[in-house]
C-alpha cells in the first residue's frame, strides 16, 4: 500500500475510535437527561386512547417496559440492544426507530443537500464578487445583506417565503413533500421538486451569509498579499490574479466551512420543516420531543451526533488530501 | 487595485459614529420595553368587533382573529423574549467565564476535562440539544432558560481560556510573579482588566443567539407555554391563519424580532470596537 493511502486509513481509524467514544458518552448523558424528564413515556404510547386506558393498564405497560427498574439497569438494557443494532420502537410512529430515522432522513437529505449545494455556490460567488471590489457599493450591499441574514429567525424567513410564493402568488404548494391524497409511489419527481423548492430556498438563503463573509475576507487577504503585488508588477490583470491566485487559495476554506456547517444546517431544517410541514427528520425530532417519544428522541440524538461528526471529519479529510501544505499527522 | 476608503467616512469621526450606533441601539431596546409597558393590557382583550383587521393608524400591526391589537401583543412578546434572553445569556456567559478560568488555571487535568465537555456540547446540533434539554425539564420557562444557557457557553469559555493562557505567558506577568506578587494580586491587576471587556462583549453578543434560539424552540412548541405570549408563540399561532391571507400576523412581529436582535448585535459590535485597543482610537 502506498504511503498517502495508508496515512488516510490511519487517520480514519483514529477518527472512528473518537466517534465511538463520543457516542458512548452521548448515550450515557442523553439517557440520563431523558430519564430525568417529568414527561411520562406511557402517555406518548397511549396517545389518543388516553381516556380508554385505565391506571391498571398503564401500570402494566410500565411494568412490561421495565420503567420501574433502576435507571442504570435500564441504560444497560437499552445500550445492549443498541449495540446489536436495535434502537427500539418509536412510540408515536409504531415502527422501529431505525426505520423511522432512515425514511425521514432520506426526505431531509434531499432538502439539506439542495440547500447545502445552493448556499455554497451562491455564497462563494457573492463572496468573490464582493471581495474583488472591497469597499464598493456592491460590496457594502452584500455585507449588509449577510449581516442582516445572520440575525434573521429561520422560521420567520420561511413564513415570509410561504406568504409571498404560496399564499399570494400561488406558485408553490403550501405544505408537505407531495400533493395530498396521492399515494407515495405515484408522486412524480417534478411534484417532489416543486414541494422541495421553498424549504430548500429558506435554508439556502440563510446558509449563504457565512460562506460569503468568509470568502470575501479570505479574498481580500490574498489580494493584499506580497505575491499578488508581485504578480501585478509582472503585468497580470486583476481578473487573472483572482482566477490564478485567488480562487485556488479560497476555494478550500469555503468547502471546509460548508462541511463544518452541517450542524447548523440540521438545526435550520428542524425549523424549516416545521413551517412547511415537510415530513423529514427535523419534524420527527420536534414530534419526539413534544410527545415524549423517548426511543425516537434518543435515536435522533445519536444519529445527529454521527451526522455532525461525519461533516467535520470530511472537512478535515478534504483539507488534508487536497492541501499539500498540510500533512496528515498523527495528531 | 484596492481602493481603501479613508477612515473618516463623510467627514465624521468613526469613534463618534460607533458611539452613536451604540446609543441608538440602546435607546431602541429600552423603548421597546417602555412602550410595551405604556400600552398596557388594553389591547390584549378580546374585541370581536375589530377582528382580523389589516394594519391601520389605530392598529399599526393589525388585529388577530380575536380582535387583539397585534402591536401590543408583539411588544409584550418582545419583552418576554428579552427577559428570557437576558437571563439565559447572562447565566451562559457567567458559566463560560467560570469554566474558561478554571480550564486555564487549574492544571492540565481540569483543562482536558473542560475541553472535552466543550467538544461534547459542540458535537450535537444546537436545535437537537435544545429539544433534549427542554424535554428533560418538561418544557416551559425553566426548560428554555436551562437549554439556552447550556448550549451557548462554549464559545465564550474558549475565548476566556485562550486569553488567560496568553496573558499568563506574557513577560509582564512572569516578571510580576518573580517580583513576589501573589497569584491573587496578579489575577486582580493583570488578568481581570483584560478579561472584563472580553466578558462584556461576549455577553452582549450572546443575546442575539439566545433570543433567536428561544424564539425557535418556542415556535416549534417545546419552549414557552401559550400563556406567555412570546414572539415564537405569536408566529406559530399565525401559521393557522396564513392561508386566508392575513400576512400581518406573521410579517410584522417577526420583523420586530429581527430589529431587536439586530440592535443587540450592533450594540455588541460597537462596544467591541470601543473596548478593543486595536480599534478604539480610529
Amino acid at each position: 500500500m502506498d504511503m498517502p493511502m495508508r496515512r488516510i486509513l490511519t487517520f480514519l481509524g483514529r477518527k472512528l475510535a473518537r466517534l465511538l467514544l463520543l457516542l458512548a458518552t452521548i448515550s450515557v448523558v442523553s439517557f440520563a437527561l431523558v430519564s430525568l424528564s417529568p414527561l411520562d413515556p406511557v402517555n406518548a404510547y397511549v396517545g389518543a386512547d388516553l381516556l380508554l386506558v385505565g391506571p391498571e393498564q398503564r401500570a402494566l405497560i410500565a411494568e412490561r417496559w421495565g420503567l420501574n427498574d433502576p435507571p442504570v439497569l435500564r441504560y444497560l438494557r437499552w445500550s445492549g440492544r443498541v449495540l446489536q443494532g436495535d434502537l427500539g420502537v418509536s412510540l408515536i410512529y409504531r415502527q422501529p426507530v431505525a426505520r423511522v430515522i432512515g425514511e425521514r432522513f432520506v426526505a431531509s437529505l434531499a432538502l439539506m443537500s439542495a440547500a447545502w449545494a445552493l448556499s455554497g455556490i451562491l455564497g462563494f460567488a457573492l463572496g468573490v464578487l464582493a471581495g474583488a471590489r472591497a469597499g464598493s457599493l456592491f460590496d457594502r450591499l452584500v455585507r449588509w445583506f449577510a449581516y442582516l441574514l445572520a440575525s434573521t429567525p429561520t422560521f420567520w424567513l420561511a413564513l415570509l417565503l410561504l406568504i409571498t410564493f404560496s399564499v399570494t402568488l400561488r406558485w408553490t404548494p403550501i405544505c408537505c413533500a407531495a400533493p395530498p391524497g396521492i399515494p407515495a409511489p405515484e408522486v412524480t419527481l417534478l411534484q417532489r421538486l416543486h414541494h422541495l423548492l421553498l424549504p430548500a430556498a429558506t435554508l439556502s438563503i440563510l446558509g449563504i451569509a457565512n460562506v460569503t463573509l468568509h470568502t470575501r475576507q479570505k479574498l481580500i487577504g490574498v489580494l493584499n498579499s506580497d505575491y499578488v503585488l508581485y504578480a501585478r508588477a509582472q503585468g497580470e490583470t486583476p481578473r487573472g490574479v483572482i482566477w490564478l491566485h485567488g480562487l485556488r487559495n479560497i476555494a478550500l476554506p469555503a468547502v471546509t466551512l460548508q462541511f463544518a456547517s452541517l450542524s447548523e444546517l440540521f438545526g435550520g431544517s428542524v425549523l424549516a420543516e416545521q413551517v412547511f410541514a415537510y415530513p423529514g427528520l427535523g419534524q420527527a425530532t420536534v414530534q419526539a420531543g413534544l410527545r415524549g417519544d423517548v426511543p425516537l428522541l434518543l435515536g435522533i440524538v445519536l444519529f445527529s451526533a454521527v451526522f455532525v461528526f461525519v461533516g467535520n471529519t470530511l472537512a478535515d479529510l478534504i483539507y488534508q488530501v487536497l492541501d499539500p501544505r498540510i500533512r496528515l499527522e498523527a495528531s | 487595485m484596492m481602493m481603501r476608503r479613508p477612515e473618516s467616512v463623510n467627514g465624521k469621526n468613526r469613534r463618534r459614529r460607533t458611539l452613536w450606533t451604540a446609543s441608538l441601539s440602546l435607546i431602541l431596546l429600552v423603548s421597546i420595553i417602555a412602550l410595551g409597558q405604556a400600552l398596557g393590557t388594553e389591547g390584549l382583550d378580546t374585541n370581536l368587533e375589530e377582528r382580523n383587521q389589516p394594519p391601520s393608524w389605530k392598529h399599526p400591526f393589525g388585529t388577530d382573529w380575536l380582535g387583539r391589537d397585534m402591536l401590543t401583543r408583539t411588544l409584550r412578546g418582545l419583552t418576554v423574549s428579552l427577559g428570557v434572553g437576558l437571563t439565559a445569556s447572562t447565566l451562559s456567559a457567567v458559566l463560560g467565564l467560570l469554566l474558561g478560568l478554571l480550564s486555564a488555571t487549574l492544571g492540565s487535568k481540569v483543562d482536558a476535562a473542560i475541553t472535552w465537555l466543550i467538544d461534547l456540547f459542540m458535537s450535537l446540533p444546537h436545535m437537537v440539544a435544545l429539544i433534549l434539554i427542554s424535554f428533560t425539564l418538561g418544557g416551559g420557562m425553566p426548560g428554555v432558560i436551562a437549554s439556552v444557557t447550556a448550549t451557548h457557553w462554549t464559545g465564550l469559555a474558549r475565548i476566556i481560556r485562550a486569553e488567560v493562557l496568553q496573558i499568563k505567558s506574557t513577560d509582564y506577568v512572569q516578571l510580576s510573579a518573580r517580583m513576589g506578587r501573589s497569584r491573587v494580586w496578579i489575577a486582580r491587576h493583570h488578568i481581570l482588566p483584560h478579561l472584563l471587556p472580553q466578558f462584556i462583549v461576549g455577553l452582549i453578543l450572546l443575546f442575539p443567539h439566545a433570543i433567536l434560539h428561544e424564539a425557535g424552540i418556542t415556535f416549534i412548541g417545546i419552549g414557552l407555554s401559550p400563556h406567555q405570549p412570546a414572539v415564537g408563540i405569536i408566529l406559530s399561532e399565525s401559521m393557522r391563519h396564513l392561508s386566508t391571507g392575513r400576512w400581518w400576523l406573521a410579517v410584522l412581529p417577526g420583523l420586530s424580532l429581527l430589529v431587536m436582535v439586530k440592535a443587540f448585535d450592533a450594540l455588541g459590535e460597537s462596544v467591541r470596537t470601543l473596548t478593543d485597543p486595536k480599534t478604539s482610537q480610529e
